[in-house]
């Protein structure tokens, strides 16, 4: 069955079966179908917001309220956040749920992703941030259910980078 | 209550006196979320309850944090307390917050003009910008400056009983906080959700 679902489904598949129910999201091409089908189910309250610190601080006090939830974001959107996952997430211990779509690499047409691409892992490691890059759709259940359950286990923080390996990333179109 | 949308007139007050004000009419239930710096160190100042919460860094979330505990319990109050130099780094919340609308949800912003805990800057909103008019452009449209201490009091309570998410707004002074929170997120936290009900005291 797991083979067949493409990852967006997997994905949401494996949040609702988790209980993770609040889902704001910076849009993202490569996550639109997830974002789409988010919206679609009525299990979950998923929504935009202006900025991806702004999402944080909302999934936060979501889980402090007795709801969990997680945030989509791309790359670039990661780079805002490192003060917000050092005060906040980490420091209050608050288990974090975080997708990032993976652009800066495997066909990058634009510098400034491919450089932003560079800060993300070593952030990430610096406040000891567990993290997976989800290459093979056959992986994606088992890491995203297990790493969740991890991190609402242990009151920390986890990111799920979705590589183009994945999701088929974002092509130059020009 | 007059519909107030200028700082124009309005009384310059103090932030430890408003926030005494407010907890003192707040049930046991009523959560209260604040801000970076002087907002939270004077919640604290003004006596502990089980659900407040007190923000030790990231700044600019404290209604992004009070929003994510309005929608997870849409049955209790929340209140978010905001400075004006924090609320500036974060004003797409206030978008956010009117899209979503939701029920429970009061927001109240203390004006000073200044990054006080910083040493007194200015901020660039000081010249001309009105946090009021800010807010009601984002959508929320009951958004009000509090003329005095009676006015706020009443500002807050209409707001909590208008079934939309509202900023308030206060002048205030640059007098420093009465104390200062005991800076342990984890108890924070942990204290938090036990006022919320969502966890049992160890």
């Amino acid at each position: 069955m797991s083979e067949k679902r493409p990852w967006d489904q997997v994905v949401l598949d494996t949040l609702k079966q988790n209980e993770v129910r609040l889902v704001p999201y910076v849009p993202d091409k490569v996550l639109g179908s997830l974002i789409t089908k988010l919206h679609a189910d009525p299990a979950f309250t998923t929504f935009p917001t202006a900025r991806e610190e702004e999402a944080v601080g909302i999934v936060s006090g979501g889980w402090m309220g007795g709801v969990r939830g997680a945030v989509l974001m791309q790359t670039s959107g990661f780079a805002t956040l490192a003060n917000a996952l050092a005060s906040l997430a980490v420091p209050y211990q608050i288990p974090l749920i975080m997708f990032v779509s993976e652009r800066g690499t495997l066909g990058e047409f634009n510098f400034g992703q491919a450089l932003v691409c560079r800060t993300m892992r070593p952030v990430l490691d610096s406040l000891a941030i567990e993290h997976h890059t989800i290459t093979d759709i056959d992986a994606l259940e088992f890491i995203v259910d297990r790493s969740i359950k991890q991190a609402v286990a242990t009151q920390a923080a986890v990111t799920f980078i979705l590589s183009p390996l994945l999701t088929g990333g974002k092509v130059f179109a020009a | 209550m007059q519909d107030r949308i200028t700082a124009a007139n309005t009384k310059t007050m103090n932030r430890f006196e408003l926030t005494s004000r407010l907890v003192k009419r707040l049930d046991e239930q009523t959560a209260v979320v604040a801000g970076i710096g002087n907002t939270n160190f004077d919640l604290w100042a003004a006596g502990r309850r089980p659900a407040n919460f007190y923000m030790l860094g990231s700044m600019g979330l404290a209604f992004p944090i009070a929003l994510g505990v309005a929608l997870a319990q849409p049955q209790r109050k929340v209140i978010a307390l905001e400075g004006d130099g924090s609320l500036l780094m974060q004003l797409g919340c206030l978008t956010t917050i009117a899209m979503l609308s939701p029920k429970n949800l009061t927001l109240i912003a203390f004006d000073n003009g200044i990054y006080q805990i910083t040493g007194g800057q200015k901020t660039p909103a000081q010249s001309g910008a009105d946090i009021v008019a800010v807010a009601r452009g984002a959508g929320l449209a009951g958004s009000a400056w509090a003329a005095d201490e009676a006015d706020f009091d009443g500002l807050i309570e209409a707001a909590l009983a208008s079934g939309k998410p509202t900023l308030i707004a206060a002048r205030i002074d640059s007098e420093a906080a009465r104390a200062t929170t005991h800076r342990d997120p984890v108890q924070i936290r942990e204290r938090f959700m036990v006022g919320l009900g969502v966890r049992t005291a160890m």
